[in-house]
């Protein structure tokens, strides 16, 4: 091969057959014999004191070997707020809330244990939504708030509330913003919690070796978070906290939530270090793990006559559930993005995190910007609709571009954010907008377009790092070992194109160590906020250009040449003017060997990394800072066939235009963006948690909460541009999430035109709309 | 994973079934008849469901035939909801078959299953009571051969240990004018909101609905009215909808008021295609 | 009559081969494919018969294993992913982009090998009728489409 090119060009990923085969191997697929199993009695009351908790005839159950409740070895939990005991202790705060933990021999005694624990609540009024969180004299959720821990400095629970956080943006003189504008409109929207709901159910293993190695085995997003988590919180040097992760089925934001692990290591530690398995049932992982934040936002926008937007004033409120883990970053997220990828030069936000008896929150695929993009979206179509402007024209107007600003008063350029307009133009040819975006068919249906922009930025701690080593093999290929884990994305593909395309090699020959373990790969700060091609794609070019200068100073002995001369491709070193005269990598493995068989160097073993530039965290009182390196900006179109007569609709196209800056692996990109579209969709039309007065999750199983299926999606269309991010590399900038955030909102657009109405709660199912039309009455008149 | 132990039986008769149902139940040992079990597994699963021995009788040949004789369809009660919808002998209750659950469950669920068990909608149920089928049912005394309608109150009501073996219809009700409409939340694979059926027997129109209520039911009254050649259709509908009570379903599905509102156009539906048409 | 009691070693014809296994009535076939067998391609997704990714064939028949007891299975056939050897449909979801966690992937390709070999002229309708027994969660559904059209129309071509 001697013209290398494998960055824009469609790469099978490298471990697809063993994903054919059932070769690929999730956590739970390594089955050995002699592990007990855990099983979780969980809470069947929203909130309540725990009044007795009799484990007595349990523990006599046929083998059972320990029960761990919430008073072995407690210890609160939580990376942002440390408000979460692993086993709710004297009170239990949500509906699936883990009360006890059986270990016993197999899965079923487990069971069978858990069915002889006797527990017995005395229930306390259930705080049941934002509201109830928020008035005045509200039941409080966490009495102790304000005593509780914050390993992150920049949040600010407020005691004797429910309030978690707030975060605040002021940018600008919104007074001033008001003064000029002509028109305003207000929007309020609500999105209800949902699920990641991940096929492969979270699990985890853990046993506690006589050396004092503690084995983690956990399907995660971030097994270095747990490695250092479990670390802290159980006093174990951070060394011997080994955390194993092999193909994720699935995360979505859902596993870089830290729940399982502290409790295998609890049940590991009860019974003496033995390997005990963890895993969650689909009812489990809906109502016990965390799941999608639920959000309400009041929007307010000020335009001029010509639709220039003048002021933006929102509040959001982030229902975080029983216990914040990274609730409050959402609702930063919220606020950092609350313009959208519009320029708007006078900003107040805040955006508020919330305590209730929900089921509790973590990361979710978009981390709160499906939220922001919905609400500032659906009030820009009001907004349009006031002006009785195109919603085209009033986004393009606004758009964001080079040398504006962002919310937390960041500077944007091409580089950072992408080119939106072109975007937008793409999409308009795409959806052949210029034919109009409503029509009535001969039917009597009404097929309608609805279009949304967005943006979106990364919310990661300041110091947030990755790494990549590289070494050789005898047959001259390479090994390439870093943190991240592959969820799905092809992110281990993506790193190895990365690579092959720096070192002009076959990608063929370069092996990707596809699990992680933390002892052997370097730190990965998390494998979440589509920042891996970013972060590890610039740990790989860093490792790639160490291994070259060693290449070529072990090079220049070998060929007798100054390294200047030398240049790297297709596994050899050789003299650029000279191609003739090359050395392989596979004489270079041990190093050189002189014709006398002395040798010198020794391996190749190369490295990079990469630490996120120059971020800073935001002032408390204006917002003021830089949260994250760039944006991706993007717009989407939803259209749909409604049908007046029976409320319904049918899907019919979707599509997407983002600015990924540069495109690694077109189709394996262009699959993303479709998941992403396509769980978009079903945020918009059927996923929900539905809470009964006692906040109770009324649906648990896949009976009850639907997800999308063969044949209900519309035909996708996906195209990108490419504005190159300077610091990214090839240019690259993330795409992984973006594919759904700015879904529900151009749905939503599509069916308020067609309906005819206002819809700014999700999901819109069809008798949403038949509520909406006709008040919700049967009216046989 | 089911958390209770049980024993299994897989006997070749329906004597042999219903001798160890005795024999099992006086031992204290809860038995059950396990047909295609999808229902017992799920809801074992979640300690709704226990049983101490299960007696599957797909082993018996009675229980598995599908096919018409003498004037009759007769079939079994271990018969796959995929074996009724590809044989088509019945296509009212193959098209109400192929929106069970979905495809690759329909290959397991089996038509004695879904008339007996827990789930409230039973939607195999509506074609059985619109041909007011007959049920070869073997216990104590042997087999006896019941009409459904003396037997149905808002389900099958077997005696304690009383095996379902067979269904039968009558060959003329197979090909008669039919109407299937089931309509879901929003997606295809979902219990019913409604589930409707209807089939055309010379002038007279009769109905079941699933979905409705707590269970499947088929109501003379509502029959009564959409016969009724002289309430013009827009009247007879409304008077219907309007009588339905208040034991409509009102769920997480839906609400009563939709689900009426549904039904109004389920029963245009048929009037338009099934009393209009000549 | 069948009578299975208590744990017993039976006999279970798995991709072609007998295999000696103990079962006790109340595991499922889900539950002896991968922790007797260690056939784990079949994956718990929900054992409740929703998701599909335990999806097997019995007698060439798809079936959710997490709602078959194994007892059912006795001497019947029954073929998993791992006795899948280069399918047409295999290499069908490589080339389409088919999957993308992969954790889905096992449950769909049983479907769609039984479809290919029980109704290789499937038309759309079929298809998805099919085809929405099961779930995936990362992808639109569009490419596991393709890679189920492709392999029909390879297989008609051939036959054509």
């Amino acid at each position: 091969m001697s013209d290398t090119k494998q960055i824009g060009v469609t790469t099978v990923r490298k471990e697809a057959w063993d994903k054919v085969t059932g070769a690929a191997k999730y956590t739970g697929d390594t089955i050995t014999t002699g592990t007990f199993h855990g099983k979780i009695l969980t809470s069947t009351c929203a909130h309540g004191l725990i009044k007795s908790l009799n484990i007595e005839k349990a523990k006599r159950s046929k083998g059972v070997q320990a029960i761990i409740t919430g008073e072995y070895l407690p210890a609160l939990t939580g990376s942002i707020i440390k408000d979460h005991p692993p086993i709710a202790r004297n009170k239990v705060r949500y509906f699936g809330e883990p009360v006890a933990l059986v270990v016993a021999n197999t899965e079923q005694e487990a069971s069978m244990g858990v069915n002889l624990i006797e527990v017995e609540y005395e229930p306390l009024p259930v705080v049941n939504s934002i509201s109830d969180a928020l008035k005045p004299n509200a039941t409080l959720v966490h009495e102790h708030l304000g005593t509780y821990y914050c390993p992150d400095a920049t949040v600010y629970p407020k005691a004797h509330t429910n309030m978690a956080d707030q975060v605040k943006i002021r940018k600008g003189n919104i007074e001033l913003g008001w003064a000029e504008s002509e028109i305003v409109v207000e929007t309020t929207i609500n999105l209800p919690g949902s699920d990641h709901l991940s096929i492969e159910t979270r699990v985890a293993k853990a046993e506690i070796l006589p050396s004092g190695i503690v084995n983690i085995y956990t399907s995660s997003q971030g097994p270095f978070a747990v490695k250092e988590e479990i670390s802290k919180n159980y006093q174990i040097p951070e060394g011997n906290v080994v955390v194993h992760t092999p193909l994720v089925g699935g995360g979505f934001g859902g596993k870089a939530a830290i729940q399982l692990e502290p409790l295998v290591y609890l049940a590991s530690f009860a019974v003496g270090g033995k390997m005990v398995v963890l895993s969650m049932t689909r009812e489990e992982d809906i109502m016990t793990s965390p799941s999608k934040i639920s959000t309400e936002g009041i929007i307010k926008l000020g335009a001029t006559k010509e639709g220039i937007i003048k002021a933006l004033e929102c509040v959001y409120y982030v229902d975080c559930g029983a216990y914040t883990d990274t609730g409050p970053r959402m609702a930063k997220s919220i606020a950092i993005d609350c313009s959208g990828p519009y320029n708007i030069e006078n900003i107040l936000c805040d955006s508020i995190s919330v305590y209730t008896n929900h089921g509790y929150s973590t990361s979710f695929r978009g981390f709160g910007h499906t939220a922001s993009t919905f609400g500032i979206e659906r009030a820009i179509e009001k907004l349009a609709k006031k002006l009785n402007m195109d919603p085209f024209d009033i986004r393009m107007k606004n758009a964001i571009t080079e040398g504006n600003t962002s919310p937390t008063q960041e500077k944007i350029t091409f580089s950072n954010a992408g080119n939106l307009v072109a975007c937008m133009q793409k999409l308009k040819e795409i959806i052949n907008w210029d034919e109009g975006n409503i029509r009535q068919t001969e039917k009597g249906t009404i097929i309608a377009k609805g279009i949304s922009s967005f943006w979106k930025t990364s919310n990661s701690p300041t110091n947030a790092s990755s790494g990549v080593i590289l070494t050789l093999n005898d047959d001259g290929s390479l090994n390439l070992n870093f943190g991240a884990v592959e969820i799905g994305p092809g992110m281990k593909t993506t790193a190895a194109q990365i690579l092959a395309e720096r070192l002009k090699m076959d990608i063929s020959s370069i092996h990707v160590f596809m699990d992680v373990n933390t002892q052997l790969s370097p730190k990965h700060w998390k494998t979440v906020a589509s920042m891996t091609t970013f972060m590890i794609g610039n740990a790989v070019l860093g490792a790639a250009n160490d291994f070259i200068s060693q290449l070529k100073e072990i090079g220049g002995i070998a060929l007798e040449c100054s390294q200047d001369e030398l240049e790297v491709a297709n596994q050899k070193v050789f003299i650029s003017h000279r191609p003739d005269i090359f050395i392989s990598f596979k004489d270079l493995v041990h190093g050189y060997q002189y014709t006398s068989g002395m040798s010198i160097y020794g391996q190749i073993i190369a490295k990079g990394s990469y630490i996120m530039s120059r971020l800073t965290p935001l002032d408390r009182e204006t917002g003021k800072g830089k949260p994250a390196v760039s944006w991706t900006v993007g717009a989407q179109a939803v259209e749909i066939e409604y049908n007046p007569k029976y409320y319904s609709y049918r899907l019919l196209r979707a599509a997407s235009v983002i600015d990924a800056g540069k495109v690694i692996n077109p189709k394996a990109a262009r699959g993303v963006v479709m998941g992403g579209m396509s769980m978009g969709l079903g945020i918009a039309t059927r996923e929900e948690f539905i809470y009964d007065p006692k906040a109770v999750l009324s649906n648990t199983s896949l009976r009850t909460y639907k997800l999308l299926r063969f044949g209900e999606n519309p035909k996708y269309a996906v195209e990108f541009v490419e504005t190159p991010q300077i610091d990214g590399p090839f240019g690259a900038r993330g795409v992984a999430e973006h594919g759904i955030l700015g879904i529900p909102a151009a749905f939503a657009n599509a069916i308020s035109l067609a309906a005819d109405d206002e819809f700014n709660d999700l999901p819109v199912s069809h008798e949403t709309i038949w509520k909406k039309k006709t008040g919700g009455k049967y009216d046989t008149l | 994973m089911i958390p209770f132990d049980f024993e299994y039986y897989k006997p070749d008769t329906v004597e042999e079934a219903h001798k160890l149902y005795t024999q099992l139940n006086l031992k204290g040992k809860k038995p059950i008849y396990y047909g295609g079990g999808t229902e017992f597994i799920s809801m074992a699963r979640m300690n709704n469901r226990y049983a101490g021995a299960v007696i599957d009788i797909k082993g018996i040949p009675e229980c598995n035939v599908n096919k018409i004789e003498k004037g009759k369809l007769v079939m079994g009660s271990a018969v796959t909801l995929t074996k009724i919808a590809e044989s088509n002998l019945f296509p009212l209750l193959g098209y109400i078959s192929r929106r069970i659950a979905d495809h690759t469950i329909q290959g397991k669920i089996t038509l004695g299953g879904n008339l007996l068990g827990t789930i409230i909608y039973k939607e195999t149920m509506l074609p059985l009571l619109l041909t007011e089928c007959q049920l070869v049912i073997y216990g104590r005394d042997g087999n006896r051969i019941v009409n459904i309608i003396d037997i149905y109150d808002r389900g099958l009501n077997l005696n304690e240990g009383e095996v379902l073996v067979q269904i039968t219809i009558d060959e003329k009700y197979l090909t008669l004018p039919y109407r299937h409409v089931k309509r879901t939340k929003l997606e295809k694979i979902d219990y019913p909101l409604i589930t409707m059926a209807a089939i055309k027997d010379g002038d007279n129109i009769s109905v079941a609905f699933s979905g409705l209520y707590q269970y499947p039911i088929r109501s003379l009254e509502v029959e009564r009215l959409l016969n009724d050649s002289k309430l013009p259709k827009k009247k007879k509908v409304l008077q219907i909808v309007n009588n339905l009570g208040i034991e409509v379903l009102d769920d997480i599905g839906g609400s009563s008021e939709f689900r009426k509102f549904i039904m109004e156009d389920m029963l245009n539906q048929v009037i338009e295609k099934l009393q209009e048409v000549c | 009559m069948i009578e299975i009691l208590e744990p017993s070693i039976v006999t279970l014809n798995v991709n072609g081969v007998d295999r000696k296994v103990t079962v006790k009535p109340s595991d499922t076939l889900l539950f002896t494919l991968r922790n007797e067998l260690g056939l784990t391609g079949a994956k718990p997704g929900c054992e409740n018969g929703d998701c599909g990714a335990c999806t097997v064939l019995v007698d060439g028949w798809p079936i959710k294993s997490c709602l078959m007891l194994t007892v059912e299975a006795l001497g019947k056939n029954i073929l998993t992913v791992e006795g899948l050897k280069n399918t047409t449909i295999q290499k069908a979801f490589v080339e389409n982009f088919s999957f993308q966690c992969g954790y889905c992937t096992s449950g769909f390709l049983m479907v769609c090998h039984a479809l290919a070999t029980v109704q290789p002229d499937a038309n759309e309708a079929v298809i998805e009728e099919w085809l929405q027994s099961n779930i995936c969660r990362c992808t639109g559904y569009e490419e596991i489409g393709n890679a189920i059209k492709s392999t029909l129309n390879q297989i008609n071509t051939m036959q054509g």
